[in-house]
């Protein structure tokens, strides 16, 4: 290893740093500021640049790679449009706390501020989206920054930090050192939980009648999936998830109650409603979540248990705060409880909301339908795949009916819902996990945001399998348009315009199928499971008009749920 | 109700951008906002003084201290603390009333820092409370022009009790 003194250039440096923050993958596009960068990456061994066709499509790739393997995704690209064409992704990477690493080429440092060409204030731009940013000013600087920036992305709460290179610090030369520690006075990332709060809470849980975890994507953040298990199994606790947590405790486990908010199971959102300790691990109260604050889980005493101080009281004022790794602090909670709660009624209770309004969608009519086809993933995938979705009906159809097993199994743009998430993030997932199918479940307008980026998949010849559920229509706001918008159908009918996605996909080198009917399904979902020689993809042309339920309006409460699509006699 | 927080900030390029985008990023008022070297100068001090309900306050002091280049966020709101704050202020002045004005000036400690056959600047210094009755007495001569640079302020040091057995003689 290169570690004592010597002289090298910026760019040396740079990949220097990145074998020592045992980077595996660049996710990256050329320009004239990072030339100096490429012209060394002709020679590096030590990692694997990806050439994207988009930048978005970098930062989301590095987005579904870190959120795959935990590890820092990494991005590489140019200065001016190379630089604001990751801004989506980083926001997205913000917005869903995912840690990735973001270089962008500048203008050397003497030209910033002249409207140089292809020069963006790109720091600026993204100071409001970053966990942190930088600007390296100096060449003797680059090492100490790029080990900052790998320690903020993927510490505490983690989330994207970009450095900014201006074309002349790469192209300096000074002596190397890759610092083996961090000191940043005004950043100490880690937090145990204060022990008397957690004493207080587990005595709290202990005398609950109707308890409920409330477990978001902080528990998988912080790889707590094991003490979840352990502490919800051992003491008989029910678990909602959010979109996020989805994957942290099994889908499959009768304790699992699904997702809860906007489109989450009745029963999750009756728990909430009713339960009198609702404990929330890693999540931060989502107004998707809450909907109607003042409404939400009015009979329970809270417990907010996450890393970042700023979550909490932030949207739903707590009765009890906990700040501190979830893992560690689940670790504790554990430890000090005895036996498993007798919460039999409860449980009926919960049950009894389970029957009464139970996932349901139309099967007999013939017509190819999502659900069907969602569920039939599950199945065929033993609920093991990494699906990753985009952003639409199809991603809570998937939340809902997928059966997620494992955590880091499901990736999907939450906070920011950022169309174009999926395909990108499913390719970079791809690269991280191999031992694992990884599938995309995308809408037909999502798909064509970022449709470029099949390229990158076919020329690496990833095993995704690509299933696009095409229903003619940018679905979910059709959806919002029926219910709430007078069925004023604008701009959401796609049926006259979309492509023949086979023929694009075939265009581009993948293997492809049409799917028009329930029965083909199986056939295509076997055939694409047992293709592994690049991506396929199976175009699902599925009914047009289906509207995903439950829903909870935006802003309304639990008891103002609608089940199902309103009959026409009963509208009148 | 108002809020005055000292934020000790690395001294380096973009510090005091961060804490605004995160005020506006976040819809926080800020009332007045300064910033300067500390003993170290490795580090700045910025005094901001904002106004919302507790919870956002609350809210305000957790995002300060989440910005990574915050060293310490102290909301010096119900502490014992010296404030100050600097103005300039042009006033107009006729012929009978340029020792008004500068008697009002005399009458807040404050300093007549440039004159001319219109108007006279004065410097008055003091808690912000002490700066708008000055500003309110003033307005009638008529201001032409006012800079305020924004509350700096400090803890006061811990009042040790006097004890005369430890007084060296
Ligand atoms: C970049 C971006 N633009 C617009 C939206 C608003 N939006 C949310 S869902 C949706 C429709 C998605 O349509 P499609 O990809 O076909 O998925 P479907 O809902 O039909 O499953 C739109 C336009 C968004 N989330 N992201
Ligand atoms: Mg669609």
């Amino acid at each position: 290893m290169r570690t004592t003194k010597q002289k090298l250039s910026g760019a040396d440096i740079f990949f220097e740093c990145l074998r020592q923050e045992k980077v595996e993958y660049v996710f990256g596009y050329p320009g004239g500021a990072v030339l100096k960068i490429y012209e060394k990456l002709y020679d590096v061994k030590h990692l694997k640049h990806i050439l994207v066709r988009h930048e978005q499509g970098a930062a989301h790739m590095a987005e579904g790679y870190a959120k795959a393997t935990g590890k820092v995704g990494v991005v590489l690209v140019t200065s001016g449009p190379g630089a604001t064409n990751t801004v989506t992704g980083i926001a997205d990477a913000y917005m869903d706390s995912v840690p990735i690493v973001v270089f962008s080429g500048q203008v050397a440092t003497h030209l910033i501020g002249n409207d140089a060409f292809q020069e963006a204030d790109i720091v600026g731009i993204t100071r409001p989206i970053t966990k942190h940013n930088f600007l390296v000013r100096d060449v003797n600087e680059l090492a100490s920054t790029i080990k900052k920036a790998f320690f903020i992305a993927s510490t505490g709460r983690p989330g994207p930090v970009l450095v900014d290179l201006p074309k002349d610090v790469i192209n300096s030369v000074c002596e190397f050192e890759y610092p083996d520690k961090v000191e940043m006075r005004g950043y100490k990332p880690t937090f145990l939980g204060h022990q008397n709060q957690i004493k207080k809470a587990a005595e709290i849980i202990k005398s609950a009648k109707r308890p409920l975890l409330y477990v978001g994507g902080g528990v998988i953040m912080s790889n707590g999936e094991r003490e979840l298990r352990l502490f919800a199994k051992e003491n008989n606790l029910p678990v909602t998830m959010t979109l996020q947590g989805l994957g942290a405790f099994p889908g499959t486990d009768s304790q699992s109650l699904g997702m809860l908010g906007m489109h989450g199971t009745y029963w999750a959102n009756q728990a909430v409603n009713n339960c009198d300790v609702l404990v929330s691990l890693g999540a931060r109260f989502d107004d998707r979540v809450t909907g109607k604050v003042d409404t939400f889980a009015t009979k329970a005493y809270k417990i907010h248990v996450d890393i970042d101080p700023t979550c909490i009281d932030k949207n739903v004022i707590v009765d009890l705060p906990i700040v501190g790794d979830v893992k560690h602090v689940l670790a504790e909670l554990a430890a000090e409880m005895n036996e498993p709660l007798q919460i039999d009624d409860w449980w009926e209770q919960i049950n009894g909301w389970r029957e009464e309004c139970p996932l349901h969608y139309e099967k007999n009519d013939g017509k190819l339908r999502s659900e069907f086809i969602i569920e039939k993933i599950s199945e065929k995938t033993k609920g093991e795949a990494v699906v990753v979705t985009d952003v639409g009906q199809h991603q809570m159809w998937t939340a809902q009916y997928y059966k997620f097993n494992n955590p880091r199994s499901h990736l999907t743009s939450g906070g920011l819902g950022t169309m174009g998430f999926g395909l990108p993030a499913a390719i970079g997932a791809a690269f991280g996990v191999k031992d694992r199918p990884v599938v995309l479940i995308s809408g037909d307008g999502g798909f064509q945001m970022n449709i470029q980026e099949l390229a990158t998949a076919v020329y690496n010849k990833l095993p995704v399998k690509l299933f696009i559920i095409n229903n003619s229509f940018l679905g979910m706001v059709r959806q919002w348009q029926e219910l709430f918008h007078d069925e004023k159908y604008s701009f959401t009918d796609l049926s006259e315009s979309n492509p023949d996605f086979v023929k694009v996909a075939q265009a581009f080198g993948l293997k492809a199928i049409a799917v028009n009917s329930p029965s083909k399904v199986d056939d295509a979902l076997d055939e694409a499971f047992a293709y592994n020689d690049g991506p396929v993809l199976i175009e699902f042309k599925v009914v047009k008009e289906d509207m995903v339920f439950p829903i909870i309006p935006a802003g309304k409460s639990v008891n103002e749920i609608m089940t199902k699509r309103l009959d026409p006699k009963e509208m009148v | 109700m108002k809020h005055t927080i000292s934020v000790l900030v690395e001294n380096q390029f973009g510090a005091f951008n961060r804490v605004a985008t995160m005020f506006s990023g976040k819809g926080f008022n800020i009332h007045s906002i300064s910033i300067g070297e500390t003993e170290n100068p490795e580090v700045s001090r910025m005094t901001i003084v904002t106004e919302g309900e507790d919870k956002i306050m609350e809210q305000v002091v957790k995002q300060l201290n989440r910005l990574i280049d915050t060293i310490k966020v102290i909301d010096l709101t119900g502490q014992t603390r010296v404030e100050r704050e600097l103005a300039l202020i042009t006033v107009f002045y006729q012929k009978g009333t340029r020792a008004e004005v500068i008697s009002i000036c005399d009458i807040f400690r404050g300093n007549v820092v440039d004159i001319n056959n219109k108007t006279i600047t004065l410097e008055i210094t003091g808690p912000p409370d002490k700066i708008d009755a000055v500003v309110n007495v003033l307005e009638p001569y008529g201001i032409k022009e006012m800079a305020r640079s924004g509350t700096v302020a400090l803890k006061r040091g811990e009042q040790l009790k006097y004890d005369k057995n430890s007084v060296t003689q």
